[in-house]
């Protein structure tokens, strides 16, 4: 059989079972896999997409990318709603069930303090846009007048100019204070490098890109702390996304011994 | 304001968690993506195939 096991998470024992119709990467069904008291969530993919070339290639393949991320959180969010699952990486792959077995033992210590750690946490998205579009328009609403003159230009120039640097540094003041408010009511925080306006299709300028751990009573709170502190300015925008397993926290991910 | 739905998560949403997060396993069993390979995929192959169903926004040469 050339099929090899992609692994989506470990996990502690499920009181429940997986949904039945639970379906993994390349649309094979997802299953447990216990060793050791923990559990490995994990489904079989064809040797031919998931060896290691084979998958360095796909990864450049933008549908085949959406595709697999898309499969790969379904897992997650499924186990999300039941436990709290510990995720791996994208692309986590082993030949064979002994494979993943010798994984779980040799990271054994490192999953049970990861699951303790984040046992009952969720982690929410937060997200600033700059976006000077919506501030071009005079004050009447209607476009600027075009310019009478050479002078007219340059003047109407200038105060573009100040428009434009006056909203940036209300934006990072704004941005700063969110995240600073954010970071005391979550439990840890995570900046992730801001997201390019080509691939993410968001209108304006990504100037905030953060991640935040959250207890699940402590959501509903968080949330309405986001909302709440929804700045007036316009052309300032807050994003929120979530509840996500804790991908950006499971403290695993450089270089961990 | 506009309250935006979400019907479905971004992907850049998901592969800022899905490709820079998660447990990152070591090991000759397995078949790691390696940090180097993220970054290219990330910025260049995802960049390249957005634009060539994007029109570029800049259809002009800039200068005078």
């Amino acid at each position: 059989m050339s099929s090899l096991r992609y692994v989506y998470a470990v996990c502690s024992p499920l009181d429940a079972p997986l949904q039945a119709q639970l379906t993994g990467v390349a649309g094979a069904p997802a299953r447990q896999l216990e060793h050791h008291g923990l559990i490995a969530v994990l489904s079989q993919v064809p040797e031919e997409d998931f060896a290691e070339s084979p998958l360095k290639a796909h990864l450049e393949d933008l549908e085949w990318l959406t595709a697999t991320a898309r499969a790969h959180q379904n897992v997650i969010d499924a186990l999300t709603g039941v436990t709290t699952p510990l995720p791996l990486r994208l692309g986590t792959v082993f030949r064979d069930d002994s494979g993943v077995r010798v994984m779980m033992e040799e990271r054994e210590e490192d999953f049970r303090r990861a699951l303790d750690r984040l046992e009952g946490r969720v982690e929410w998205g937060v997200k600033v846009y700059v976006d000077e579009k919506e501030t071009e328009a005079a004050p009447s609403g209607r476009p600027a007048a075009k310019p009478a003159s050479g002078r007219d230009y340059l003047r109407q120039r200038h105060m573009r100019t100040m428009a434009h640097d006056e909203l940036w540094q209300k934006a990072e003041d704004f941005a700063r204070r969110l995240h600073r408010t954010l970071s005391e009511h979550g439990e840890d925080s995570r900046l992730h490098a801001p997201q390019n306006a080509t691939l993410s299709g968001a209108s304006g300028r990504n100037v905030l890109n953060a991640s935040y751990l959250v207890p699940r009573e402590r959501s509903e709170e968080f949330v309405e702390l986001v909302d709440r502190s929804e700045d007036d300015t316009p052309g300032i925008r807050v994003e929120l996304t979530g509840p996500w397993a804790a991908y950006s926290f499971t403290g695993l991910t450089e270089g961990a011994a | 304001m506009t309250a935006v739905e979400h019907r479905e998560i971004a992907l850049v949403d998901l592969l800022d968690r899905l490709l820079a997060g998660g447990v990152v396993i070591t090991g000759d069993i397995t078949l790691r993506i390696a940090d180097v390979d993220l970054v290219r995929i990330d910025l260049n192959a995802l960049i390249s195939s957005v634009n060539a169903q994007v029109p570029s926004p800049w259809p002009e040469a800039t200068g005078p």
